[in-house]
Order: C-alpha cells, then sequence, then structure tokens
C-alpha cells in the first residue's frame, strides 16, 4: 500500500496522531463486522444444504413442511456449530496463554480424552442419567485430566516448547487406553467412536441447547483474557502485579475443561481447531490480546462451518464427520505450524 | 546419556540407575544394597541371560499350546498354532524394527509407530483400495499384493523420514511432534477415505487390519514369517555396525560406516517389518517402546548381539506370556494390546519426565 500524498497545504506534523490512529481501528472493526457478516451469509447458505429439501421460495411461500425442518434441524444444527466453533477456539486460545505454548489445546493435553472418560464412566454406572449430569462428570474428568497435566508440566525436568505438547499427546493417549479398555469391556466401543469424532449430524432441537452454556463461558473468557497472559508469566510477576495467581489459573482450569466437557458431550470432539485458530489469528494480527479474541472466535465458528458444509457435501447423500474433516485439515495445519518452527530455527 | 542440568524435582538417586544402561548407581545406597542384587538381571553374563528368557519364551509357548487343551486336538492345536505363530511374527517384527530405528537415530524414545510408520502402511492400503477398488486387491495374488504394498511403503516412509532425518538436524523434540502429527495426519485421511468408499468395500478393508491374533491367514503368516526371519538375519549380520551407530552419527561416521547408506537400509528394514505385523495384526504403538526399554534394563553393555536376540524372546514373552495370563488368569479376551498401550504410554511419559529424551 503507498502511503497517502498529502495536500500540499497541510503539513505533515498537523495532522494528530490520534486522527491516524482512530482511522486505523475503525477499518479493523469494519474488517471483523465483515468477516461476520461473511460467516452469518455462510451460515444462512448453510441452512439449505442437506438430503430433504428446504428451499428459499418454499420458505417464503410458507411452505410448513419446509419451516419445520428448518426449526428443528437445520437452525439447531447451524447454532450448534456456530456455538462450538467459537467455544473451542476461544478455550484453545485460554489454554495457550495459561501455558504460554502455542501448541496446546484442550485436545492435546488430555482435557477431551478425560471428558470422554467421564462420559463412559456416567454411562456405564448410570445409562438413563439425564444429559446435564453426564456434562457435570464429564467436567468433573476433564478438570481432572487437565490439573494432571499441568502437574506434569510443572515437574517436566526441560520446559521445551515442543515437549510440552508432546507430553500432553501422550498423557490423552494413555488416558484413551483406559477408556477404550472399560468401553471394550462393556462393549461400547461403538458409542465411544461416536464421542470421540465431534459430529453435528444428530443436532436437533432439544439436543443442543446446552451449547448455549459455552456461549456464556466463551464472554467470561474474553473478559478475563488479559489476565490469563499475565498469569501464564508466571506466579511471582501475576503476584507484583497484584492479582491472585491462584484463582486466575483456576479460572482458567474450569473454562477450558466446562468448554470441552459440554461440547465432547453434545457433539463429539472437535480436534486441533483450538491449536490453529488462536496460531492463524497470531500470525495475521500479531499477540495483541485484546484484537485476538473477537478474531479467534470468529475464525473459530467459521472454520467449523466450512469443515461442516464439506462434510456434508463431499459424499452427499452421506455424511462425513465434521471431526474427520477437521482431524485431516487440522493436522496439515498443525505440521505446517511446526515446519515454521524448524525453519526459523535452523 | 547426557543428563540434563539438576532436575527440578527432587530426584531419588538410587531410582535413576535404573533407566541409564550400563550403570549401576544406588548400589552404594545402603538401604538398597540387598535386596535389588540378588534379583539383578544386569549381573548376569549374556548367555545365561539369553538362555534364561529362551525357557521362559519356549515355557510360555508351551503353556499357550496346552492350557485346557480338550474337544477335536488337532483343530484346537492349529488355532492355537497359528495364534502363537502370529503372535512370534509379530513380537520379533515390532521389537527388531524398534531396536534398529533406536539404533540409526540414537535415542531411547522414538519407535517406527510413534512416527507414523504403521499409520502410513494403513493409508495406503486404504488408498489402494480407494483407488483400485477391493475387488482388484482381493483377486490379485497374495504375495503380489504385499510385494506393491511393501514396496509402496519403503518409497513413501524413506522419502519421508530421510527427509526428516536429515534435513533439519533440528531438535529431536521437532522431530518427534512432528512424527506424531504426521501420524495423526495419516490415520485421520485413511479414515476420511473409509468413510468415502462404499460400504462393502470398507468391509474388506477392514478385514485387512483389524485381523486381531485370532483371524489370521495362515499364507499371509507363512510369508510374513519367511520375510521378517530375513530380515532377522540381514539386522544380525549387521550387528556389529549397529554398535559403532550407536555411539552417534558424527562418531560413527569417524570409524568409517556409511552412515547415509546405512541409515536408509534400516528405515527400508523397518518399512518391511512394520508392514509385515501391521498386516497381521493392525498396529500397536508403544509394544517396541516397551520391549526395548525394557532389554535395555536387563543387558550390562550395548552389543547388539546380546540385545537382539534378549530383544526378540522379551517380545514373545511379553505378548505370549501376557495374552495367556489375561486369558486364563483374568478372563479376558483380546484386550492385550489395549494393556500394553496403556503400560507403554506411562513408560513413554517417564521417559521424557525423567528427561532420558536427550
Amino acid at each position: 500500500m503507498s502511503a497517502p500524498v498529502l495536500p500540499e497545504t497541510v503539513a505533515a506534523d498537523e495532522i494528530p496522531a490520534a486522527a491516524v490512529r482512530r482511522t486505523r481501528k475503525i477499518s479493523e472493526t469494519t474488517w471483523l463486522v465483515l468477516g461476520s457478516a461473511g460467516v452469518l451469509g455462510l451460515a444462512f447458505a448453510s441452512l439449505f444444504v442437506g438430503v430433504s429439501d428446504v428451499t428459499l421460495p418454499q420458505l417464503l411461500s410458507g411452505d410448513a413442511e419446509a419451516w419445520e425442518l428448518l426449526w428443528i434441524s437445520r437452525l439447531p444444527r447451524t447454532l450448534a456449530v456456530l456455538l462450538a466453533g467459537t467455544a473451542v477456539a476461544v478455550a484453545g486460545l485460554i489454554m495457550q496463554l495459561m501455558v504460554r505454548n502455542r501448541f496446546v489445546e484442550p485436545s492435546t493435553v488430555g482435557t477431551v480424552e478425560s471428558a470422554t472418560l467421564g462420559i463412559l464412566v456416567v454411562t456405564v454406572a448410570l445409562p438413563a442419567a439425564p444429559m446435564i449430569l453426564k456434562m457435570g462428570v464429564a467436567s468433573v474428568f476433564a478438570l481432572g485430566g487437565t490439573a494432571l497435566f499441568l502437574a506434569v508440566l510443572s515437574r517436566l525436568p526441560v520446559r521445551n516448547t515442543l515437549l510440552v505438547p508432546i507430553v500432553g499427546i501422550m498423557l490423552g493417549g494413555v488416558i484413551g487406553s483406559v477408556t477404550t479398555f472399560f468401553a471394550y469391556k462393556y462393549d461400547l466401543l461403538q458409542t465411544l467412536s461416536n464421542w470421540m469424532i465431534g459430529d453435528f449430524s444428530g443436532v436437533l432441537r432439544g439436543r443442543y441447547e446446552l451449547l448455549w452454556i459455552v456461549a456464556i463461558l466463551t464472554v467470561i473468557g474474553y473478559v478475563a483474557a488479559d489476565r490469563f497472559t499475565v498469569a501464564g508469566l508466571g506466579a511471582d510477576f501475576t503476584t507484583n502485579l497484584g492479582l491472585n495467581h491462584k484463582a486466575i489459573m483456576r479460572l482458567g482450569l474450569v473454562l477450558v475443561s466446562l468448554i470441552s466437557a459440554v461440547v465432547v458431550t453434545t457433539v463429539g470432539a472437535v480436534p486441533f481447531l483450538g491449536l490453529i485458530v488462536p496460531n492463524i489469528v497470531s500470525l495475521l494480527f500479531g499477540d495483541n490480546l485484546r484484537r485476538a479474541v473477537p478474531w479467534t472466535a470468529l475464525f473459530g465458528a467459521g472454520f467449523v462451518l466450512v469443515c461442516d458444509v464439506i462434510g456434508r457435501t463431499i459424499r452427499y447423500p452421506y455424511e462425513v464427520p465434521v471431526g474427520m474433516v477437521m482431524s485431516v485439515l487440522g493436522a496439515t495445519v498443525f505440521l505446517a505450524l511446526l515446519l515454521r518452527t524448524r525453519k526459523s530455527h535452523g | 546419556m547426557a543428563k540434563p542440568l539438576a532436575p527440578s524435582t527432587p530426584v531419588s538417586p538410587g531410582d535413576d540407575g535404573d533407566l541409564t544402561p550400563g550403570h549401576s548407581r544406588g548400589v552404594s545406597r545402603p538401604g538398597r544394597r540387598f535386596a535389588p542384587r540378588s534379583f539383578s538381571l544386569k549381573r548376569m553374563s549374556p548367555a545365561v541371560l539369553i538362555t534364561l528368557l529362551g525357557v521362559l519364551a519356549v515355557l510360555s509357548i508351551v503353556l499357550f499350546m496346552t492350557i485346557d487343551l480338550r474337544g477335536n486336538l488337532s483343530y484346537a492345536l492349529t488355532r492355537r498354532g497359528i495364534r502363537v505363530g502370529a503372535m512370534l511374527v509379530v513380537a520379533v517384527a515390532v521389537g527388531l524394527s524398534t531396536l534398529m530405528f533406536q539404533t540409526v537415530t540414537s535415542n531411547r524414545i522414538l519407535t517406527p509407530s510413534i512416527m507414523g510408520f504403521d499409520a502410513l502402511y494403513i493409508l495406503i492400503q486404504t488408498a489402494l483400495v480407494f483407488t483400485l477398488g477391493s475387488s482388484t486387491l482381493l483377486t490379485a495374488s497374495p504375495s503380489l499384493k504385499f510385494a506393491v504394498e511393501v514396496g509402496l511403503m519403503v518409497v513413501f516412509s524413506g522419502l519421508l523420514y530421510r527427509w526428516l532425518f536429515t534435513g533439519g538436524n533440528g531438535s529431536l523434540h521437532l522431530m518427534l511432534l512432528v512424527g506424531i502429527v504426521i501420524g495423526t495426519l495419516f490415520r485421520g485421511f485413511s479414515s476420511l477415505l473409509q468413510r468415502l468408499m462404499e460400504p462393502s468395500e470398507y468391509i474388506v478393508l477392514q478385514d485387512l487390519f483389524f485381523a486381531s491374533f485370532n483371524q489370521v491367514d495362515p499364507v499371509l503368516l507363512g510369508i510374513s514369517a519367511v520375510v521378517v526371519a530375513l530380515v532377522a538375519a540381514v539386522a544380525w549380520r549387521l550387528r556389529k555396525s549397529f554398535d559403532v551407530l550407536a555411539l552417534g552419527r558424527e562418531t560413527a561416521i569417524n570409524l568409517g560406516v556409511d552412515h547415509r547408506r546405512i541409515v536408509t537400509l534400516v528405515l527400508v528394514l523397518c518399512s518391511v517389518l512394520v508392514a509385515v505385523s501391521t498386516a497381521l495384526v493392525g498396529p500397536v504403538t508403544f509394544f517396541g517402546l516397551l520391549v526395548v526399554s525394557l532389554a535395555y534394563q536387563t543387558v550390562r553393555k550395548f552389543s547388539h548381539a546380546a540385545l537382539i536376540p534378549i530383544v526378540c524372546l522379551l517380545g514373545v514373552i511379553t505378548l505370549v506370556g501376557g495374552q495367556l495370563v489375561l486369558e486364563r488368569v483374568f478372563g479376558f479376551a483380546t484386550a492385550l494390546s489395549v494393556i500394553i498401550e496403556f503400560a507403554g504410554g506411562l513408560l513413554f511419559l517417564y521417559l521424557l519426565l525423567k528427561g532420558s529424551l536427550k
């Protein structure tokens, strides 16, 4: 972009700096609005993707069947996609701030696996348990798993950026093998694979509403985002700034675990999302946190939406679960991020 | 093996020696002087150790074949014989490939499966069925099919891992993480392709690599046994070079080993072994790590002449003996791989936390 040519009559130093700053700020807000509009447009379009016909003319002409389909299935699904995408991406960001590591997220530190184990335990112990109880137990397990990861992390002899995600993935693997063992024993392997792979095809009205909980959690995360950055810098630093390190860490732990547990119980695991979205946002916009959170939320929602639409159309009329599409795309991007690190190191 | 600078957590020096081959620290600690000493396998000469393990291995095989034998004898014996045969082939293939892989990469934590080798094999299988169709694959002769698959596997893995190991000479952690993610990517891509297939094709494919030890194809088992035996023979001939390679890349080159050539050869051999074991029973991520770590705990010196047989025998004991105990004592059917996964994962974490890596 070339620098704006100043009119001859105005000397450069007469332009107030504040004005310049304001124009920049406005343009970014505009971008954010445009981005949101894009995601909403895509969301609107996704309402019309599916096996049975729902078209705009039908809706306009007041076709009762089409409207019913929209209310019962299409709209809840799209809302679930947006809510889950936003929340998981923001949870990843919070996790990365707390641990001060770009390569962690709930699915690479064992949080998701722990939540899955929790659901399995409830399913075995109380098969008729209501959804909210399942979520509660899953959250408790997710909390335990994440706390375990943090404990292991503090015992690591060398705090290497790349060692942290390796330990997390392996911890998740160990928890996952316990889950598989019990699922195998109780003949629940097939059910288990439903939780492990995120899938929005089962979302109907009445079966996704608990996802609104994560919307509230995401807002709390946004408000507290700065604190997580500070907490990531260490207990002493945080205390010097007059903040309670333990309380912040606890809040972050609870937010991340709750979000993971709620998303896993309602739609299943959405791998790598929380890892790649914050990384891409940071590549594009730098590390200014106040700016990063809304962009992370927006990209998260958009990304899941795109993956879900791909999953719905790639093998029409059958569906490929979003978790599968996500694991291929996500792993590719993760790999690209890692190799970038390699280039900059060597 | 360089220890990290002062570990942040207090680790008792006695525990440390257990994972550090060639040292028996902790002997000086008064509390540990008596009990562990009499049990210490490291004090045995390799020959005695190998004989002991050999006896144990034979014992577990005999027990596995004969316990609770009734009904139609020849039928039962054939079935059990095939299972034992598959376990032997897998034990040797996985153990040996991990040992060689760790030697050429000079570390104690990478294994072919952690680096995504078997995920790659499954991806190649899936891609073949996806592009050619299951009928082509089913009607092709098994040996031709096997040759094509192993060939593809060798080419791909050779290119990929040569690039990974020789390209960046960066950190081991980066390589490990890249390997893990590559494995995840391969698995994700395979399952995506599997979803896109016709259901009937998928069933054929599933049979190809989710065969447990119970449904192994005798012909395939025969071919695999021959292949594994051949590779084992090559590995045995290379045992002295491995001892040199274990000293690290620079030292090995200084001592006159053609490092590049032998690393390529070992990667090829590993691909063959992984292809064989995965084709037979499906992926087992941590089994190799488990067996090779155990082996390192039992030998005093880094001699591959001792390590190779010990790894193979330990593998057999773990698989056959483990299966025996699970089935007869705990009454589980085929959950051994899950238990190995759990134990191996814990061991892996332990190795990471101990700072054995690097």
